[in-house]
């Protein structure tokens, strides 16, 4: 079922930016189209492309935000999530944790 | 005369003419339009909806440009968890499926849960669940949410410390049968409470209070008051509510919130108490009738949650899986009948998410 909705109608999730967007969901409470003109800004790029495969796979490699293919060396995780608070200007309850962690 | 196949709300295919899909179409939204109290579908909606039903394609998809955010119910559980939960049994971990969510399945947000999805078999493994969200954050990057049900059923008996009111009412005894559900009610708020200040401690994004309501309007109480209680005690802890059904049952009949007599209210009003509580994201949901055809149910859940969109000012990720949203009864649903649903509501009604 969630596989046919995001072939259907999806962002994508990491395979663009859709995961981006939801953040802006969950964090600020932003109805779709201010999500994505939010991410769309802060990444200079256009509401369209955030669910462009061919745009976002670059976007997200410079930015070190993870891309869905399994790349030596590319940020995952912890580290990809470090970037995309900095990059969106939000918190993220982990990457905040991890911060008070690191200066105790 | 021309016939088109669409499905019938169990899931088989029935042939109709493009006059009586149209009819079916205005029907289904003028019933939710009558029981909702709202606006029927305009006529443009209509046709819209109608070029859906009358294209033959296997697939259809929304306009490029158009795609919104997904969020889910069950989570993890789809893969690993038996037919009963319409999962496939398949011998893998909770955080290997996660992976295959984000990596693989082109999912915007992930979800995980205890395989009795509810707050009150949580509660006492919560340390468990804490410590796979906490592997779960450090190797995934989309915003992982936490599921499980406020399932009030579960807290009376025999499987809970209340006297059932099921029991209670038809011996008729009403004072203990309130007393009963509101005894309940504040035993799963605190549950809930528990389970998701523990979860947010240990770094979760979201917590997704699936299935509000299914026990009537004291259910739907216990998600509103611990989403308050929450907001107010981990404020970053994103909440999204999602609802059982199109209409609160009054099991206990005379439960308020902000002032507000819960039993009866349509997703336009429920998601009015979710914005009150502080929940991020509003899940409504509109139950298919089996016995009519799915261009009828598209229609009246579309009409229904089209009326939430306008009346919210949160994101409304409305819930199209199996039983709801227009999708026919069916725990193995056909692409033809999903597809056309999911343009219907993002389309039409206008959704944030699904």
């Amino acid at each position: 079922m969630p596989i046919a909705h995001s072939v259907v109608s999806g962002m994508g999730g990491m395979r663009t930016a859709g995961d981006l967007v939801a953040r802006m969901q969950f964090t600020q409470k932003m109805r779709i189209s201010e999500a994505k003109a939010y991410v769309a800004n802060k990444l200079k790029v256009s509401a369209q492309d955030l669910s462009d495969v061919a745009v976002m796979r670059e976007v997200r490699e410079e930015l070190g935000f993870g891309v869905v293919l399994g790349i030596p060396g590319d940020p995952k995780g912890m580290e990809a999530k470090a970037r995309i608070a900095e990059v969106l200007d939000i918190r993220i309850n982990c990457v905040e944790r991890l911060k008070r962690r690191g200066r105790a | 005369m021309s016939t088109y196949k669409v499905r019938a709300g169990d899931g088989r295919f029935i042939s109709m003419t493009a006059d009586e899909i149209r009819r079916d179409l205005i029907e289904g939204s003028e019933d939710a339009a009558d029981r909702g109290g709202i606006p029927p579908l305009e006529e443009n909606e209509i046709d819209r909806l109608l070029d859906l039903f009358l294209d033959q394609a296997g697939v259809v998809g929304v306009q490029i440009g158009n795609q919104v955010v997904s969020t889910q119910d069950g989570g993890d559980h789809r893969i690993n968890a038996d037919a009963g939960s319409c999962g496939l049994a398949l011998a893998i971990g909770r955080i290997q499926e996660l992976h295959l969510h984000e990596r693989a399945f082109g999912q915007d947000t992930i979800e995980l849960g205890h395989i009795d999805y509810s707050y009150k078999a949580v509660r006492p493994i919560v340390a468990q669940e804490q410590s796979y969200v906490e592997h779960a954050l450090l190797t995934t990057t989309s915003p992982l949410m936490y599921g499980a049900m406020p399932n009030l059923g579960l807290y009376y008996a025999p499987d809970g410390p209340y006297a059932n009111p099921s029991d209670l009412l038809p011996a008729g005894k009403v004072k203990e049968a309130l007393a009963a559900q509101e005894e309940a009610s504040l035993h799963a708020q605190r549950d809930i409470v528990y389970v998701g200040t523990r979860l947010a401690d240990s770094g979760l994004d979201a917590m997704n209070l699936d299935t509000s309501g299914s026990a009537g309007d004291a259910d739907f109480l216990a998600s509103l008051n611990a989403a308050e209680e929450l907001k107010a005690k981990r404020p970053d802890l994103g909440i999204e509510m999602g609802m059982a059904s199109e209409f609160v049952l009054g099991m206990h009949g005379r439960l308020s919130y902000k002032g507000e007599r819960l039993a009866g209210m349509y997703p336009h009003d429920q998601v009015r108490m979710a914005e009150a509580a502080g929940v991020d994201v509003f899940g409504p949901v509109v139950n298919t009738n089996t016995r009519r055809s799915t261009p009828w149910n598209v229609a009246r859940a579309v009409c229904f949650v089209k009326a939430c969109v306008q009346a919210a000012n949160i994101p409304i990720h409305a819930n199209v899986g199996m039983g709801v949203g227009g999708i026919p009864v069916l725990d193995t649903p056909s692409l033809d009948a999903v597809s056309r649903a999911s343009v219907a509501m993002v389309e039409i009604a206008r959704v944030d998410g699904l």
